[in-house]
């Protein structure tokens, strides 16, 4: 389980996203209380947090999912704030949503295609050449490429959901707890994966309910309590951290 | 694997079946050639209505609005512009799709069970617009004395040479609802139909791609009533009823939602049981009730929607866990899918 984590990770790259005093509420309920978030380039920045901290609700509002009641977020200098979803990601910001939410009455070809969908710049070649990359970091999407999406196990789903997303060849991938509900190998699997993800280049903001292996593969993390930052820090500080143990880690 | 045919095969067959389809009007006889004609024009406006339900999985039921539109503006183009029916046949599809994006616009927001009340009503209104509005449209008499165009000297009267005309737009509107469905758009429909959260954060542009759905089923909607005008010769109100409209969708959840062979196989078994129990009188009706419900129970994906179904002909693609009554699902029809659960964190 441990890995050394590189000394300056969370110097390198400069500031790819920018979240700043992000507002958000549902009705009368408060889910996110002005959050400010940082992520760099080549980063795996994790969220942790128990139900109900905001997390969900902070990715949502990134993509804009969902309406923001103040705060604003920048990628790239861009001010993403009131840019509509589809317009979002053509700038290279993924969103796999939570539940994994793939296409069940699509083949796992057709679900990938799907995913090409928001980057424009993509030629039919390169979208084959992306198709195939998939393939090799997912051989059991290939054995069932001609299969319907829904006849796919939980962790062939969260697999088909993630590679959807890289298909559109994003900047950043943001993920919403890839490990819900999978069995325990599928859950290292994926963690392996997301490593491998940001090996490639990318970069990666993680929703995790798994806070160990989270914070295990994190060059930086934070801790979300009642729509607040409570914490931040680099993964092993938190992993460290004795509240952070006693709330999220149970040791 | 998948079984894939020979593209050269493919190609043959095809043609073999195109060149079949033309020799038709020699082989059988004039009235069972009125029978495919009324075949080949309903299998347009339920193509038509599978791009909106089964592609993009809206729920339409006032297709026959649309079919109502593209009908009167060939008819008045025709009878007071005296435009040959070449030239109009396209603005009547292009005035559908405006018209369907009059509808699409004000309901983006509307899913299942509420868009089905306002297509229901939006197809009536257009009925009765068309049986008051007389100075234009006129009225009860509906309008009369529309002639079959002429084809360089030949004139298209009558089921048998009328047919090629149908035949040649059936053809058009299949080979490019394929492109359009095997394109992006296609995919981005797909895409809505089965997760629009999902959709949405793929990058898709719901409102986007729900009114080009919209626009491009009632553009060949429209097509499918500009053909209608001329071939009857007469058209009044009466034929574009909400019983209508609900007899297309029969056909194409009969056929099976979201394939393209569906809507034909779905018209062509309608129309034979309509035609061959003709002795019944109106009793006849009873037997698509019960086929309908027999096939809610025991295939509600459709005669093509499966692939066990010999029909569908693609051994691998399983179907079998798409639940019962798909189309009156509470999911799908009251949209609750998303109700139940406000996700915070």
């Amino acid at each position: 389980m441990e890995r050394a984590l590189p000394e300056v990770s969370h110097e390198w790259g400069e500031t790819m996203l920018k979240v700043n005093d992000l507002v958000v509420d549902y009705g009368y309920v408060h889910a996110v209380k002005g959050i400010d978030l940082e992520v760099n380039q080549g980063e795996i920045i994790t969220l942790i947090g128990a139900n109900g901290a905001g997390k969900t609700t902070t990715l949502k509002a990134i993509s804009n999912l969902i309406k923001k009641s103040s705060g604003s977020i920048t990628f790239q200098g861009e001010d993403l704030t009131n840019m509509s979803p589809h317009k979002i990601v053509e700038h290279g910001i993924c969103h796999v949503p939570e539940g994994r939410l793939i296409f069940p009455d699509l083949t796992v070809k057709e679900n990938l295609m799907t995913g090409t969908f928001g980057n424009k710049k993509l030629s039919g070649t390169e979208k084959d050449e992306l198709l195939e990359e998939m393939f090799e970091w997912f051989p059991r999407l290939k054995e069932r490429m001609n299969q319907l999406g829904g006849t796919l196990s939980g962790g062939e789903q969260q697999m088909l959901a993630i590679a959807r997303g890289l298909m559109m060849n994003p900047q950043i991938i943001m993920m919403d707890e890839p490990s819900l509900g999978l069995a325990p190998i599928i859950v290292e699997e994926i963690f392996e994966l997301i490593e491998k993800i940001r090996e490639s280049g990318k970069t990666v903001l993680l929703i995790e309910q798994n806070a160990s292996m989270a914070l295990n593969i994190a060059d930086r993390a934070y801790v979300l309590e009642n729509g607040r930052v409570t914490l931040s820090g680099t993964g092993k500080e938190l992993l460290d951290d004795p509240k952070v143990q006693a709330a999220y880690l149970g040791t | 694997m998948m079984y894939k045919m020979d593209a050269n095969v493919k190609k043959a067959i095809m043609l073999v079946t195109v060149i079949m389809m033309c020799m038709l009007p020699h082989i059988l006889s004039k009235s069972i050639m009125t029978i495919v004609c009324s075949i080949m024009g309903y299998l347009i406006i339920a193509g038509a209505l599978n791009v909106i339900n089964g592609y993009s999985g809206q729920m339409c039921f006032g297709i026959a609005g649309f079919y109502c539109v593209g009908a009167y503006t060939m008819a008045i183009l025709m009878n007071t512009f005296h435009v040959s029916f070449w030239i109009g046949i396209i603005p009547s599809g292009l005035f559908a799709a405006i018209i369907g994006a009059l509808i699409a616009i004000p309901t983006l927001k509307m899913k299942g069970m509420f868009m089905a009340m306002i297509t229901i009503g939006f197809s009536e209104v257009m009925r009765l617009i068309a049986l008051n509005w007389t100075s234009v449209t006129g009225g009860t008499m509906g309008i009369k004395g529309l002639k079959a165009p002429m084809f360089f000297g030949l004139k298209t009267s009558g089921a048998s040479r009328y047919y090629y005309i149908y035949l040649a737009t059936v053809l058009l509107f299949l080979f490019s609802t394929d492109r359009v469905i095997h394109s992006r758009i296609g995919r981005a429909w797909m895409a809505i139909r089965e997760d629009d959260m999902a959709a949405k954060s793929l990058g898709i542009s719901l409102n986007l791609y729900k009114i080009i759905n919209f626009m491009y089923g009632a553009f060949w909607a429209g097509i499918a009533g500009a053909l209608l005008a001329p071939y009857k010769t007469y058209i009044d109100s009466a034929y574009f009823t909400l019983d209508e409209g609900f007899n297309i969708l029969s056909m194409v959840i009969i056929g099976g939602q979201g394939t393209l062979a569906g809507p034909f196989i779905g018209v062509t078994v309608y129309q034979f049981l309509v035609e061959g129990l003709r002795f019944a009188g109106v009793w006849r009706y009873i037997a698509c009730a019960i086929l309908i419900i027999a096939m809610m129970w025991l295939r509600p994906q459709g005669l093509a929607g499966n692939s066990e179904s010999v029909l569908a002909g693609k051994k691998n693609r399983s179907r079998s866990f798409i639940k019962l009554p798909e189309v009156f699902s509470l999911d799908r029809t009251f949209g609750t899918r998303r109700l139940g659960k406000a996700n915070i964190g």
